[in-house]
């Protein structure tokens, strides 16, 4: 007691204990929500690995589906994931690096940049299976490329762009406008500027944009269900004009549409899928540690 | 005349720089241009073709008094099929509801507890995994919903069916949290650390200084958080469609099935023929949750830009 009363400068009133008796209740209150809420990642990791986890095998990754899709393994639907994937990225990656170069380099800051913003907040925030109306309306019927890989990565591409374009212009701006402003006065066109100076130093920081988008369209489940992912389909997509199979559609499909299925198969699907996904997100995060500790300026 | 153009032409080399690097530069300039409107373009051609493809139904089978007063959705009735989505936007409510009601405290408690009061390793630690979290996909939410809070809710609350209101707001919540958490910490972070320090040095506790000071400072900010967070809810799909229980249902109870309108168009677009007015009905469905995420979108971002200008 003693102690205390020597090292506070100011006696301690009643009031100033309630206060700190309330302060710290709340941030226990706080605390055990904040704990709850990250909770459920540690629970349902662990339940699928524990009820998913034995039938995980390299089996199980690349055979065919067999007997109704009761048996056998995933490959179709693995394969048919880094397609759409892949296609998704070629598409999105060159439209929202040079939206992101328009926006961090070029526009001004006046109405009509706020427009562009709004658009992409609302790209964002369509819901996903309007996204899927849109892909059916636009790619399957109006232009004509059928329910296939390449209409599904389309719909795809454009529900994600937003995240490529928030995230390389957020690793533009990073870039000190000194830097410009330096290549600038050795009489560089912008073009010059953005090639040489601008996109070589943000380069790591678009890479954990791309690879967060890599993750999202891995997930996405409603925008490929009518453009190009079929529920059952056993050939090898040959190529984008083909329809396929896809995880995310494959974990629907087990957990929802066929009978007598034995329990640790969609536990299995659900675990390789949550597993893509949380791996490719750790290693964008990694990454972005790893380049905020190296920054040198 | 023709000496002064000699004596002007004879000049212009040197006037004229235009080399490649300046076409270059001006064909990059235009092509950013295109990839900096691609969004508004895209976002007015989703309106346009979902119109395009509802525009039937809008036209002909469309009445205003039954597409949202009448609680039958019945689009398969061979005598009379009937477009009401009102038991459906009674689903979609409930769920975004209750999910909200699961969501807020928690996100806003979170944001506050990593924002405020963490700090160093175990702040970074805690935002690594609301990340985590929110990158979860709707599939594997919905599957959770199926195979793990299913047989939870039958054996806790004793009811037949445990794929209801209840089920589908739980994991709605769970997935419209993270995103919540970490829209609304940024809130707390656009508050200067000068308004902290100035109530800290007037003797007030970190709480006080939270209570009084923050949380009014950042009330817009949180606002738009908890309104992009309905907007997630409202336009969630795939966890809704496995997780309600998809019976159409004006709720009495959260152990109530419900059915969402997202979940409408996905269970049934794949059976509906192109152009009938079933599939047109959907397409207007579609419309209308466009419409809607847009306002909702839009207000939260007028909220939140709100604050950035004062």
């Amino acid at each position: 007691m003693t102690d205390t009363t020597m090292t506070n400068q100011f006696l301690e009133t009643g009031i100033n204990s309630k206060d700190k008796r309330t302060q710290k209740l709340f941030r226990l209150l706080f605390m055990l929500m904040t704990i709850l809420l990250v909770l459920p990642v540690l629970i349902i990791l662990t339940t699928l690995i524990v009820k998913g986890g034995g039938i995980l095998s390299i089996d199980f990754l690349f055979t065919n589906p067999t007997n109704g899709m009761t048996a056998g393994g995933i490959f179709p639907a693995l394969l048919g994931t880094v397609w759409i994937v892949a296609v998704a990225l070629l598409i999105s990656v060159p439209v929202g690096i040079a939206a992101a170069i328009y926006l961090s380099e070029y526009a001004s800051d006046n109405w009509f940049t706020r427009i562009i913003n709004l658009a992409i907040i609302n790209l964002a925030g369509v819901p996903s299976i309007v996204h899927a109306l849109f892909g059916v309306g636009a790619f399957v019927i109006f232009m004509g490329i059928g329910t296939s890989i390449l209409a599904a990565s389309l719909t795809l591409a454009i529900m994600t762009l937003p995240v490529v374009i928030v995230a390389t212009k957020e690793s533009l701006q990073a870039v000190p406008p000194a830097f410009r402003e330096a290549c600038w006065n050795m009489g560089a066109t912008r073009t010059q500027t953005i090639q040489r100076i601008v996109l070589p130093n943000a380069v790591s920081g678009i890479l954990t944009g791309v690879i967060l988008e890599v993750s999202r369209t891995t997930g996405e489940t409603a925008p490929i269900m009518f453009t190009g992912a079929a529920f059952f389909l056993p050939v090898l997509p040959q190529s984008v004009f083909d329809q396929t199979m896809a995880m995310s559609l494959h974990l629907f499909v087990v957990s929802t549409q066929v009978p007598n299925i034995p329990e640790a198969l969609p536990y299995g699907v659900a675990l390789v899928l949550i597993l893509m996904v949380l791996l490719m997100n750790s290693l964008s995060i990694a990454l972005r540690m790893y380049l905020r500790g190296k920054k040198k300026w | 005349m023709q000496q002064a153009q000699t004596a002007i032409s004879g000049r212009l080399p040197d006037i004229d720089q235009r080399d490649l690097a300046w076409y270059v530069d001006k064909l990059l300039q235009f092509l950013v241009f295109i990839g900096g409107i691609s969004a508004i373009i895209l976002i007015i051609g989703i309106f346009t073709f979902v119109t395009i493809e509802g525009f039937g139904f809008l036209l002909e089978g469309f009445s205003f008094k039954e597409f949202f007063l009448s609680e039958w959705w019945e689009p398969t009735d061979e005598d009379e099929p009937t477009y009401g989505i009102l038991a459906l936007v009674a689903g979609t409510a409930s769920v975004t509801g209750l999910a909200m009601i699961v969501a807020i405290p928690f996100s806003l408690g979170a944001a506050v507890y990593i924002g405020e009061f963490s700090t160093g390793k175990t702040r970074e630690a805690l935002k690594v995994m609301v990340e985590l979290l929110a990158a979860i996909p709707s599939v594997v939410w919905g599957f959770i919903g199926l195979s793990i809070m299913n047989p939870l809710i039958i054996k806790l609350f004793d009811v037949p069916v445990g794929l209801n209101v209840l089920n589908a707001g739980i994991i709605l919540g769970l997935m419209a949290a993270p995103i919540m958490t970490s829209i609304a910490e940024d809130a707390l972070k656009a508050v200067p650390d000068r308004y902290r320090e100035a109530a800290e040095a007037l003797g007030a506790t970190r709480w006080q200084v939270i209570y009084k000071t923050v949380l009014p400072a950042a009330k817009n900010g949180l606002l738009g958080a908890v309104l992009l967070g309905v907007g997630r809810g409202f336009g969630e799909t795939m966890a809704v469609l496995m997780a309600t229980g998809h019976a159409i249902n004006i709720p009495g109870s959260v152990f109530d099935s419900v059915r969402a309108l997202t979940a409408t168009i996905a269970a049934e677009l794949g059976e509906t023929a192109v152009g009938s007015e079933h599939y047109q009905a959907l397409f207007t469905i579609g419309i209308f949750l466009f419409l809607i995420t847009f306002v909702i979108n839009l207000t939260a971002d007028l909220i939140v830009r709100g604050i950035r200008k004062s």
